[in-house]
């Protein structure tokens, strides 16, 4: 087996969360991934409950791999990207699918970022990167940790390049974190998980 | 936060509640079960071993299904949703029936039944419709029918009756008193609500309109299949089924026995029985 490909059947699924300000770092980790991407990857990010579509729609004006915003109990598949609906807490079920609630806010968000990483890491265990982009408030900090205890890996996106550096740094306190990383470092390192190479 | 438990201890809790209660949550979601599991055993300060103790206790079981079950709703969730009830769903029921029978299933505190009747009221068909609204917890059933709603999330509801273009006030529906809007009684004279559980509970009687918004998601697939069947069969044959937005009857068995209405509001028609 080539390092590359044990590389992309180690980790089983990326989960990324993120606030404000990181919407372009999104768009330029997505953008930069090949559509052939093997690992699923599940998003998690703070938006405006009301709207429904909004999100996916600014996201698919830019030339990224299509955004599932996946259903209650939606199977996870390798290759597909998914983002958490508006106003729905976003789970990993043992099984390998998804499912949705509309329980309390946590750090007054649904969906909320630790829950995400919380029940993704329960499920995938060592098998998953958790990464935690710019934001405003601390949420995700918490689920990082279970990340960590769980053996998975940990990225936190640069808090000096972060439009709003209190998510990360929220992370950096609360969770031991691999690697902290700027959005470039983030790219090449998932496509070196891939064995693809990247040129900002 | 986050406490973790053991599969082994939810299985313990699941277990009694059924051999004693006759309540069956072994087939919940895990992920949102063990979360409101682990959430009474903060608010409580609880071992697992201490509440499977209180357990014993009907009282606390009272307590303990008020906070497994999830309670956190809207007036008027999802606009676009009660626009088409609005426009399109129920002039088509309308077309055919003099009298129409609607059923929340989960009703929880009550918001959507509001919804309804203020709907239909502003429709000015309220006369012509009969609500029944169903909760397995009887406590959030006894607020339900209250129609008192906390004052502080009137705004949010505000919000999406604008959203859903009502032709009045919101404000025109409640009065506050301290921190609880006091809804207009009126608005629930034609509903009766009463105790009803989903997993075990018989069907009951026939509908024209089925509403089962964002329950069904607490349930594994296959207790799922089990409910929507019950639904399948309270309903009359052409008779609609509303689910929640992200909800899907894609992967379930039943799905061949009802067309998509609106795919992007999640309704459907039964056209087999």
């Amino acid at each position: 087996m080539s390092p590359g490909s044990s590389h992309s059947t180690r980790y089983k699924a990326i989960v990324i969360g993120g606030s404000a300000g990181s919407f372009q770092g999104i768009v330029k980790i997505l953008s930069a991934l090949p559509d052939s991407f093997p690992i699923p990857i599940i998003m998690c990010l703070h938006r405006l409950k009301h709207v429904r579509n909004g999100f996916v729609e600014a996201l698919s004006l830019k030339s990224v791999p299509e955004i599932i915003e996946p259903y209650d109990k939606q199977p996870i598949k390798k290759g597909k990207v998914y983002l958490a609906p508006a106003n729905y807490h976003l789970s990993v079920e043992l099984g390998n699918y998804f499912s949705l609630s509309t329980e309390e806010m946590v750090n007054n968000s649904r969906p909320a970022i630790d829950l995400t990483f919380h029940s993704s890491s329960y499920v995938f265990r060592d098998k998953m990167i958790g990464i935690l982009l710019s934001g405003a408030n601390r949420d995700g900090g918490l689920g990082m940790k279970s990340v960590k205890d769980k053996g998975g890996l940990t990225i936190v996106q640069d808090p000096a390049e972060c439009m709003i550096d209190t998510m990360p740094k929220a992370a950096i306190d609360l969770a031991e974190i691999d690697h902290i990383y700027s959005i470039d470092n983030i790219i090449s390192f998932l496509l070196k998980l891939n064995n693809i190479k990247y040129e900002s | 936060m986050m406490t973790e438990i053991d599969l082994a201890d939810i299985k313990r809790i699941t277990e009694l509640i059924k051999t004693r209660y006759n309540y069956d949550f072994t087939n919940y979601a895990l992920s949102s079960f063990k979360r409101r599991v682990s959430r009474i055993l903060e608010l409580n300060k609880l071992s697992v071993d201490r509440l499977i103790q209180k357990l014993e206790n009907p009282e606390f079981l009272e307590y303990f299904l008020n906070e497994i079950t999830v309670n956190v709703t809207e007036m008027f969730r999802d606009p676009s949703f009660w626009r088409a009830l609005r426009e399109k769903i129920l002039p088509q029921i309308m077309v055919n029936h003099k009298k129409i029978r609607i059923w929340h299933a989960g009703c929880s505190s009550g918001e959507e039944v509001i919804s309804m009747s203020i709907m239909l009221r502003e429709m000015e068909i309220e006369e012509d419709v009969q609500i029944i609204a169903t909760d397995l917890d009887t406590n959030i059933l006894k607020r339900a029918k209250e129609g008192r709603l906390p004052l502080k999330n009137m705004e949010l509801n505000e919000r999406n009756y604008v959203r859903y273009q009502g032709t009045g006030k919101l404000s025109d529906y409640y009065t506050p008193q301290k921190d609880i809007a006091i809804m207009d009684p009126t608005l629930l004279d034609n509903v009766s609500f009463r105790q009803h559980d989903l997993v075990r509970g018989e069907v009951f009687n026939k509908f024209d309109l089925v509403l089962c918004r964002n329950v069904m998601i607490y349930f594994n697939q296959h207790l799922q299949n089990e409910v929507l069947n019950k639904l399948h069969e309270s309903l009359f044959k052409y008779g609609y089924l509303a689910i929640g937005s992200k909800e899907s009857l894609i992967w379930c068995d039943i799905a061949g026995k009802f067309l998509v209405v609106n795919n992007e509001e999640k309704v459907y028609r039964k056209i087999k029985e």
